[in-house]
């Protein structure tokens, strides 16, 4: 530890610690630009000059280690001085566009201009001006404005994983951008936008739409991947305008996937804003009494076990719950949401979560990923392996398929179980795991969606256990989910209850009615002609055509509601605004059905369906907080009837624009889907 | 101040080949460069082999010049991604990212070589290379004419470098007379116009004549 005095105030910061990081410590802030806590330190932006005792000049804090019995000043003449000469010096070429640029409001260079610059600037020659370069359909750039802090460049570099940016040229001709016009090959790229200190990269989506005190902001989380982010959804009147991360070190850090971001615009078309019904072969609009009396009417006198209920891949876990229960009432136990058709074994919670932890990453030293392409599934996560990775710690290997760009090196193991048994026979890249002191493997759901699923979970699991990943302290298997309603939905137990049909045993007939909730992720077409379908949901989507009555849900973004991430951890979404036209929250829409049916559910209030919902399991009252720690049982899961094939792992997302209801609605998303999938070589794409 | 010169700004307006590969001449030089680094450090290589690159394309095709394939195959070559090579190419004016004429004509232009006639220089170059200015090159392809700063030979400005050559102590006539021994495919010896040893006086020594070894020599 160092001792550094900060302006008279005395404290004690480890060695190695910058003099920004002390001032922090401090309680001083230090205006800067290039300067970010998750990159690598540039030094280049000059804002944070402070003065030091005994050193001539001011010096760059970001750059500067701390040494004992340094004295720091922030706010000397001279360090006011450096920092409105630094300022006038920025603003030479910067274009006092603040009036139609997007980032106005929020701008790092506005509001540091205005608390550490001078009255006004001396230059006035030609301003530079910059063409603007294309960062593809997600980044809009106005280059004239950049301040070249090299932030973007390091981000698609680091963080990312992508080291396509770069600045070229030099002195007055530095220009930042991709040298070659291209798209940035990242699921990343809109981090990009919450990096840049300027408005020079900027929203595409949200460009020229909205100022940001004209917005309403709604902490939520999405649901279009399983990581959980922690976002905060901002809406005008009955318009999402955009959504942006919010920081959760356990979870997202500062970052947010781009198909989480970006497809908001999916919630205003395509939408399931009334009810309707189906009379000889059409549907029709209909209020929500004639529907729920279509219901009630066809329902009436059917056998409860020739009724049953799927749920979708973004429920909420209340309303997954909510449904249970309704078909508990109605005497049914034909429940399924796993659409996929996972073998996951949900006996114990540690068979189906991902038990390491999104944080636990930045401990393990070797990892196995196993059918899964974490880039596409879950890229927040995945730039998290890439950090530990870059850090030197890490050991990456894959079985899946051949040439997967991971942004980090993987060693490829094989493309299919087989891969698995010459592991546990202790072969090759199983030396690596077993003298690892926190070793890892991740086991992607799509990976146990397949005939001998059952085989390959229990394979991965006693891999798992042979290389020393299962200890009281460390759990090191790891089940990666695709989308954020996945795992409540399992801890809602939406399940075959005892004597109760799965999804294919539903499917293959025998049933006279079918609920889905939101279940747009298999084929409707496999659904029986002769069964009646009721399709709740948001979007007309791939299941609502194949309805016979469709009840109008909320998407995310418009209900209260709990997802668990796949590492387990519960967490709020907020109502951010009110469903379209009659929709409602789905959770009502059960309870009234249940009234209908003459099933009188046992909650009035989204209060009391949640404590039921945390008496049924309580992990749904650890709000924000998991259960964490090691493995005390080593048993493994069953390992099924049928054997491990020889097929080879396929990758569940096969374009990771358009993987949701919601993203296939997006004008935005397609634009994407377009591009990258033209863009990118056939493997990549898949 | 922007510099005409300009190759920074990727206007691809001309044409890029579309492959390039080293020949055997640069692959031998290549082994040679690598060898100087240790094993994973590769990535240091990256100037001597744009270095190589743009002989090679000045060798096979006239026009010594860095296409951006060229620089692709460096970066595959040297584990790095391709947007580092372009930072590197891009920052050095002394690569060319867009074709250039059969000799490179770089005037120095800065103070000294300024002082002492820079500007005849370049009016030469312009009326006898047929060229309008700086950053162009000549309709027969035979000359790109580039202002460079200093090229630390003043004491013989003004300098006119073509291609890794230094013509120096120049004026107009005598630049004259090299752009036509160019268009002749001559390549005259380098070195000072006047016919002065390295930076010698003109004439021989000038000061301590009062040496009595140094004035031997000079009856």
């Amino acid at each position: 530890m160092a001792k550094v005095t900060v302006d008279g105030i005395e404290i004690e910061v480890p060695n190695g610690a910058t003099v920004l990081q002390a001032c922090e410590a401090a309680g001083k802030e230090i205006p800067r630009f290039c300067y970010h806590e998750r990159l690598s330190v540039a030094g280049n932006c000059r804002m944070c000059l402070v003065e030091v005792e005994k050193a001539p000049k001011p010096v760059a804090s970001c750059a500067y280690p701390v040494a004992d019995g340094m004295k720091v000043f922030t706010d000397s003449a001279m360090v006011r001085n450096a920092r409105r000469n630094v300022m006038e010096f920025l603003l030479i070429n910067h274009p006092l566009d603040c009036p139609i640029c997007d980032q106005g409001g929020e701008c790092d260079l506005q509001d540091q201009a205005t608390a550490y610059g001078g009255q006004g600037g001396r230059y006035r020659e030609q301003k530079r001006a910059v063409k603007d370069k294309y960062m593809g359909p997600l980044v809009k750039t106005i280059m004239t404005r950049c301040i070249q802090c090299t932030r973007c460049i390091r981000f698609a570099t680091e963080v990312a994983g992508v080291p396509e940016l770069g600045a070229t040229g030099r002195g007055e001709d530095m220009q930042i951008g991709t040298y070659v016009e291209k798209a940035l090959s990242t699921e990343l790229s809109g981090n990009l936008i919450d990096i840049c200190p300027v408005g020079a990269l900027t929203s595409r989506p949200y460009a020229f739409v909205s100022r940001p005190w004209e917005l309403r902001k709604t902490d939520s989380i999405d649901v279009l991947d399983a990581v959980g982010a922690n976002i905060r959804i901002d809406t005008r009147g009955p318009e999402v305008l955009r959504i942006l991360p919010r920081t959760n070190e356990d979870v997202n850090e500062e970052w947010m996937a781009d198909r989480g971001r970006f497809s908001f615009d999916g919630l205003k078309r395509k939408r399931l804003d009334r009810p309707w019904i189906r009379v000889e072969g059409k549907l029709r609009p209909a209020s929500w009494e004639e529907a729920f009396a279509a219901i009630a009417d066809r329902f009436q006198g059917l056998k409860p076990e020739r009724v049953g209920a799927v749920a979708g891949d973004l429920v909420d876990a209340e309303s997954a719950f909510a449904l249970r229960e309704l078909m508990a009432g109605l005497g049914s136990s034909n429940l399924d949401c796993r659409q996929d058709g996972a073998a996951l074994d949900t006996s114990r919670r540690d068979f189906y979560l991902f038990n390491s932890g999104i944080a636990g990453i930045d401990e393990a030293d070797a990892l196995l990923i196993i059918g899964s392409n974490p880039r596409q599934e879950a890229p927040v996560l995945n730039a998290r392996i890439r950090k530990r990775w870059a850090s030197g710690a890490l050991k990456v290997g894959y079985v899946g398929p051949k040439g997967l760009n991971l942004t980090y090196k993987a060693q490829h193991l094989g493309e299919g179980p087989a891969a698995l048994a010459a592991l546990q026979a202790g072969e090759g890249f199983a030396e690596v795991l077993k003298g690892a002191s926190k070793p890892m493997i991740i086991l992607g759901r799509a990976a146990i969606a397949r005939a001998d699923g059952a085989a390959v979970l229990a394979a991965a699991w006693a891999l798992a256990d042979a290389v020393g990943a299962l200890t009281p302290d460390w759990h090191g298997f790891n089940l990666l989910h695709l989308f954020g309603g996945q795992v409540g939905a399992l801890d809602a137990g939406f399940l075959p209850g005892p004597g109760g049909k799965d999804l294919s045993a539903m499917l293959s007939g025998g049933m006279d009615a079918l609920w889905l909730l939101g279940a747009d992720g298999f084929d409707p077409a496999l659904i029986p002609a002769e069964t009646f379908v009721v399709y709740q949901g948001h979007h007309g989507d791939r299941a609502a055509s194949r309805a016979d009555v469709i009840l109008p849900g909320a998407a995310y973004p418009e209900k209260e509601g709990t997802y668990v991430n796949t590492e387990g951890r519960a967490q709020r979404g907020r109502l951010a605004l009110h469903p379209p036209g009659e929709a409602r929250e789905d959770w009502r829409i059960i309870r009234a059905a249940g009234a209908a049916l003459g099933v009188p559910l046992a909650f009035d209030t989204l209060d009391a369906l949640r404590a039921r919902l945390v008496a049924a399991n309580p992990v749904f009252g650890m709000v924000d907080g998991r259960v964490a720690g090691g493995c005390l049982d080593t048993t493994g899961p069953v390992a099924g009837p049928t054997p491990l094939s020889h097929t080879d792992f396929t990758l569940p997302v096969t374009d990771y624009w358009q993987a949701d209801a919601i993203s296939r609605a997006s004008e935005t998303m397609a634009e994407c889907s377009r591009i990258y999938n033209d863009a990118t070589p056939k493997l990549a794409a898949e | 101040m922007s510099a005409p010169h300009s190759h920074s700004h990727p206007a691809h307006t001309h044409e890029e080949p579309a492959s390039f590969a080293f020949d055997a001449e640069s692959e031998a030089q290549i082994a040679r460069i690598l060898a100087r680094y240790p094993e994973g450090k590769q990535a240091s290589g990256v100037i001597p082999l744009l270095y190589v690159a743009q002989k090679q394309m000045g060798r096979l095709t006239g026009s010594a010049w860095t296409p951006r394939i060229a620089m692709d195959t460096i970066a595959e070559r040297l584990g790095m991604a391709p947007i580092r090579v372009y930072e590197v190419a891009t920052f050095y004016f002394m690569f060319n990212t867009k074709p250039i004429g059969r000799f490179h004509l770089q005037v120095c232009g800065t103070t000294p070589c300024w002082l002492r006639g820079s500007d005849e220089v370049l009016r030469a170059c312009k009326e006898h290379g047929h060229l309008k200015g700086y950053g162009d090159t000549s309709e027969d392809g035979l000359f790109t004419m580039t202002e460079v700063e200093c090229l630390g030979g003043c004491v013989n400005a003004p300098i006119l470098q073509v291609d890794d050559d230094y013509y120096e102590d120049m004026d107009y006539e005598t630049t004259v007379t090299l752009l036509e021994a160019l268009k002749r495919g001559e390549r005259p010896t380098p070195g000072s116009m006047k016919g002065r040893q390295g930076s010698a006086p003109i004439g021989g020594p000038e000061t301590v004549l009062d040496i009595p070894m140094v004035d031997a020599g000079k009856e």
